[in-house]
């Protein structure tokens, strides 16, 4: 049961979260607002908050000078394809595991789990060097690779949880009624764990998209994905204040909406359920 | 029930995903764990060899190493003292009743989804810049001094950044958890006069005492590896000032060739991510079991 709570304590508590919540989100807003500004007018002093003459001449610029869309695309790419592929080999194995449990299943779960603590940097330089030899640095392909390694565990885990809570009497049920293996993964099975795919897919993406450590170190000019073309951006180029607010506003805005879509799924899938 | 049919189909469909894992798993932390015991510099081809532990004590004695281990354990616990601090403040807040909580929690959730590069060059550029970051024209209205935050504080400036990152994953597990606490309890003891803050310290926090170590776990481990931060913003200087553990390895290996090393570095990381993931897996497993 909820307790009563006097309009006055509800008005305090507002304006107490609303104002923080703003604080927390002052930089993204501070960023995509400057993103609209001129030059000069995104270093101005005092700095205008709406007050100013709205342009959208940085995104063209931002596109000219660099060919933006090409690192846009290769985010699409990198983090889509990616999560495609972890899919693609996770999910026989998520549905194993959770359908036809062994002794071992928790043993090779903890097990997929515990590659995902390995520090990255431990692997760095053969990682580095091996593509260095077989021609996939700065490769889109070599970057899909590493990053589909990379999320597997993660991607195993959240589905093993979403498949768990399938319960197993209605594929029995539907085999008794004569379902053929083919039918009973088409029309029983798939539509009770597409929602779970989903999330799964979407969380993934996000934190393909994300990525800044191997994405940083493998890739140079060709296969850069947005979070490698920003880096760029540190010097001297992170002084035109109203480009770089262009370039990381388009950079950050797909990631945001599915972050909204996405913020059910989140503690689950970051925390392999230990928090519920 | 299962079949030795089903069995065998079962292990086939499992197997790619584990020998993919056990592949990556295996072969690069070998290829490490033998660079860090041959003299390899990329920069002179032919002199290899075999030097035993000459690289550890290499690695281990440059002074650079103790100021990155001490960087690396300053962020990691810096960034957990006030994400967690302040996300239990922020989850106690966002879990009483009021206008608009959905907008919000968007809200305060929303730097989780900036990507690394892109949070570090706007709090450096457009907030921490001495002459026209939005800080330092704060500072002159109050008639201040312009701080040159990753200049004179840069490990203290990476620690704030990375900290407004990850609020946000504080906050939401706790608000979760939050959410799960019987308010009939809390009830009970506040008709039986307890003070909010006796509430607070025996009912709510011994409630949270699990989502937090838990956040504290996984945090620790993306927190170890920080690097996109640290490159774009002070690339680990002044001096090593702002170096931690994983930029010090990609330095020693990427920047100065040295693969030996770069790779005795490596193990070390390791061995110090291991111990808080032994911490992180114990709790993870037991939960399985329930």
């Amino acid at each position: 049961m909820s307790r009563a709570v006097s309009t006055r304590r509800k008005a305090i508590t507002t304006a107490a979260a609303w104002t923080i919540g703003l604080a927390i989100f002052f930089p993204i807003l501070w960023t995509i607002i400057t993103s609209f500004k001129t030059e000069a007018e995104a270093i101005a002093s005092p700095p205008s908050l709406f007050n100013f003459h709205w342009t959208l001449e940085n995104y063209f610029a931002v596109q000219e000078r660099s060919n933006y869309f090409r690192h846009f695309w290769n985010s699409v790419v990198i983090s889509l394809g990616s999560t495609l592929l972890g899919l693609a080999i996770a999910i026989p194995a998520a549905w194993s595991m959770a359908f036809v449990p062994t002794k071992r299943t928790k043993d090779v779960l903890m097990w997929m789990l515990s590659t995902k603590m390995l520090p990255p940097v431990g692997v760095l330089i053969p990682i580095y060097l091996m593509f260095r030899d077989t021609g996939l640095l700065d490769t889109r392909i070599g970057l899909v690779v590493v990053l589909t390694l990379i999320n597997l565990p993660i991607i195993v885990w959240m589905l093993f949880t979403y498949f768990k809570e399938i319960p197993g009497e209605i594929l029995e049920a539907s085999r008794m009624d004569g379902a053929t293996l083919r039918s009973e993964i088409l029309y029983v099975l798939t539509p009770m764990a597409v929602p779970g795919i989903a999330s799964t897919l979407l969380l993934n993406v996000i934190l393909a998209w994300n990525e800044a450590f191997w994405t940083l170190n493998l890739t140079a000019a060709k296969a850069a994905p947005l979070t490698a073309f920003i880096a760029s951006y540190s010097s001297p180029e992170g002084l035109f204040y109203a480009k770089l607010s262009a370039a990381s506003t388009m950079a950050i805005a797909p990631i945001l909406i599915l972050g909204w879509f996405s913020q059910k799924q989140l503690v689950r899938g970051l925390t392999f359920g230990a928090v519920k | 029930m299962a079949t030795q049919h089903s069995r065998s189909a079962a292990r086939l469909m499992i197997s790619p995903a584990v020998l993919l894992l056990l592949g990556w798993m295996i072969v690069p932390l070998a290829m490490t764990l033998y660079f860090s015991f041959q003299r390899y510099n990329l920069l002179m081809p032919g002199q290899g060899g075999f030097v035993g532990f000459e690289n550890y004590r290499y690695f281990l004695s440059d002074p650079a190493f103790f100021s990155a281990l001490t960087n690396t354990l300053l962020l990691v616990g810096g960034v957990l003292f006030i994400t967690v601090v302040g996300g239990v403040f922020l989850a106690m807040l966002m879990d009483q009743p009021f206008w608009g909580q959905g907008i919000v929690r968007v809200l305060v959730i929303a730097p989780f989804f900036v990507m690394p590069t892109v949070s570090a060059l706007v709090w450096k550029n457009m907030f921490m810049n001495p002459v026209s970051g939005l800080f330092a024209f704060l500072a002159k209205g109050l008639g201040l001094e312009p701080f040159d935050f990753l200049a004179q504080a840069p490990l203290m400036s990476i620690i704030l950044i990375v900290s407004w990152q990850w609020l946000p994953f504080a906050t939401l597990i706790l608000l979760t958890a939050f959410q799960s606490l019987d308010s009939e309890q809390l009830e009970a003891a506040e008709m039986d006069g307890a003070s909010p803050v006796s509430r607070f310290l025996f009912i709510m926090l011994p409630h949270l005492s699990r989502a937090i170590t838990v956040v504290i776990l996984i945090q620790t481990i993306f927190l170890l590896s920080i690097f996109a931060e640290i490159l774009v913003t002070t690339n680990g200087g002044p001096g090593t000032a702002s170096t931690n553990l994983t930029y010090l390895v990609y330095a020693q290996s990427l920047l100065q060739f040295d693969v030996g090393g770069g790779s005795a570095g490596g193990v070390i990381a390791i061995i110090l991510a291991n111990i808080v993931a032994i911490f992180l897996m114990r709790m993870i497993g037991k939960n399985l079991e329930t």
